[in-house]
């Protein structure tokens, strides 16, 4: 008893000097090179940018982080269909990468990953460079299943036929779409079967284009042709909606079953339905982890998305390689959205600083996910769920009798649900 | 940066604390807790200060953050979402969670 209080005192009190230690013979073991174990991530999204972020909070500094983000600045995706919707602008969405370098000491690299030598421990980049690393966290996020629409691969379709589903050029471009499209004309999209980016995002973007319509092109249609069986989330509170504010604008359409796209003719295919020509096409296809994640061969479940052990985010295909955010396996119950890949970036954060100082990882992570979704310019309803780790099953398990969603849409979920994204931008960023 | 790593360590100290004064619970693991409670900080903020628009967490009296996450848990205090969340943690990892953010400087 009194070792165990000696040692929790020294753990808590002696703490950075344990650890300093720690850390330093951790480099030795693993040839890390003067300055401390390095961690790269690859991404710098959600999930990435928090890993980078907690990394060098919780290793005291001394974990070298190098974060390799193609991107200027970070556009965020939450919030992205009020751009759509003309209430928010770009601007809104954008934080710069400086506070992860100024207060952070996370060393940035403008560029992309060509290829990862998972054997040699080292990511080659496309300008060149070459970074080795002790442990690597990918943060890829999603890329587009073109191949199952084939005339999305003919020349210019993809300019023509926007997803608008990361954040970014896309985004202003559908936007323009909808401010270019005559009032009567008919804007359509099409939403992939589950599991993708952001269940509610797709009925939300229908709400934020009704909600465009309503106010400035009253004839106009929104028709949402879904792959799923029915709203895959938030579902009664999405209904109602179009129900009383968007009656006679949004037609919601499930069981619609994208196959092809002729993006000249801005007509979809379906495999049991009539074809539909749109005025604006907005198509969202079938979605996996990203390229870098399935050329390392680590997306294993279905050739699609990464297994990881949920209490170190590494892969189960590959050492030493940790994989976090919407390119993962996801645990029953569990979304693909930015809040949850930002509770990722912190349980491996976590599980890396302590596999770098020789500790063992958290037994049992505890997170949670809130998802507000606006059905106006300024109301909200909200889906939140606890998600607890299940040592028998080896999976986060979401925890009985937590969780739930919104009675109604509000204008305080709208004000909660800016201040949830003023938070986690902060959080992920500064 | 040498206020947050001073910040935290106060924190941990004070978990530390706890678990020896309560004895039976000397096997909390402050970086267990400091890791659930960074679970909070996508709405609270980092370190539980959190930017405008939402309640920091950071130095607020424990039994007053105790009773608030209890009447949550319990339906007693009306909530937009914290009744959902509070119901995903025991009665003892809310006292872990309360006596983390306690300890942290506003």
């Amino acid at each position: 008893m009194n070792i165990q209080r000696r040692q929790l005192v020294q753990g808590a009190t002696a703490g950075s000097v344990l650890g300093l230690a720690a850390l330093v013979s951790g480099c030795a073991q693993m040839g890390g090179g003067a300055g401390g174990p390095k961690v790269v991530v690859v991404g710098g999204g959600y999930g990435g940018a928090t890993a980078a972020k907690y990394i060098r909070m919780w290793s005291d500094y001394q974990v070298q982080v190098t974060l390799v983000e193609p991107n200027a600045a970070f556009i965020s995706c939450p919030i992205s269909n009020l751009v759509i919707g003309g209430s928010k602008a770009m601007a809104d969405i954008t934080t710069p990468y400086d506070g992860l370098v100024r207060r952070h000491g996370v060393q940035l690299v403008r560029d992309s990953v060509a290829r990862i030598d998972a054997d040699k421990r080292v990511v080659r980049l496309v300008g060149g460079a070459e970074l080795p690393y002790d442990r690597l966290v990918l943060s890829p996020g999603v890329d587009m299943m073109w191949d199952t629409l084939p005339g999305m691969g003919k020349l210019g379709a993809q300019e023509q036929v926007l997803h608008a589903w990361k954040a970014g050029a896309q985004t202003l471009a559908l936007r323009r779409q909808l401010e270019a499209m005559p009032d009567g004309g008919v804007y359509a999209l099409t939403v992939p079967l589950a599991p993708y980016r952001c269940p509610p995002g797709p009925y939300e973007r229908a709400c934020q284009v009704a909600h465009y319509f309503s106010k400035h092109k009253p004839r106009s249609k929104v028709l949402v042709l879904d792959a799923n069986d029915d709203v895959t989330s938030k579902g009664p509170l999405f209904k109602k909606a179009w129900a009383d504010r968007y009656k006679g604008i949004v037609e919601y359409r499930p069981r619609h079953t994208l196959v092809d796209v002729d993006a000249g003719a801005r007509t979809l295919k379906f495999e049991f339905n009539d074809d539909l020509k749109a005025d604006v096409l907005n198509v969202l296809p079938a979605m996996r982890a990203g390229d870098i994640a399935v050329r390392t061969g680590l997306a294993t479940a279905n050739q699609r998305w990464c297994e990881v052990d949920f209490l170190t985010h590494e892969s189960k295909a590959a050492k030493f390689i940790h994989v976090v955010g919407d390119s993962i396996q996801t645990a029953p119950a569990m979304p693909k959205s930015g809040h949850m890949a930002n509770q990722h970036g912190k349980t491996c954060a976590g599980a890396v600083v302590a596999l770098l100082t020789g500790k063992q990882p958290n037994p049992m992570p505890i997170y949670n996910n809130t998802c507000y979704s606006f059905v106006s310019d300024t109301e909200v309803v909200h889906v939140a769920s606890v998600h607890r780790y299940d040592a028998a099953q080896k999976t986060m398990l979401a925890v009985p009798g937590s969780g739930g969603v919104s009675g109604a849409a509000s204008e305080i979920e709208g004000a909660y649900a800016m201040a949830w994204a003023r938070n986690i931008w902060a959080d992920t960023l500064a | 940066m040498p206020s947050i790593k001073k910040n935290r360590f106060k924190a941990l100290a004070a978990l530390a604390l706890m678990a020896l004064g309560q004895g039976a619970v000397a096997q909390t693991d402050p970086l267990q807790v400091r890791n659930w409670a960074a679970a909070c900080s996508n709405c609270h903020g980092t370190l539980g200060v959190a930017q405008p628009g939402m309640v920091s967490l950071a130095g607020l009296a424990h039994d007053d953050l105790l009773k608030a996450l209890q009447a949550f848990k319990s339906g007693s205090r009306p909530a937009t979402i914290m009744h959902q969340i509070s119901k995903g943690y025991s009665d003892e990892q809310l006292g872990q969670l309360a006596a983390y953010f306690a300890a942290l400087k506003k």
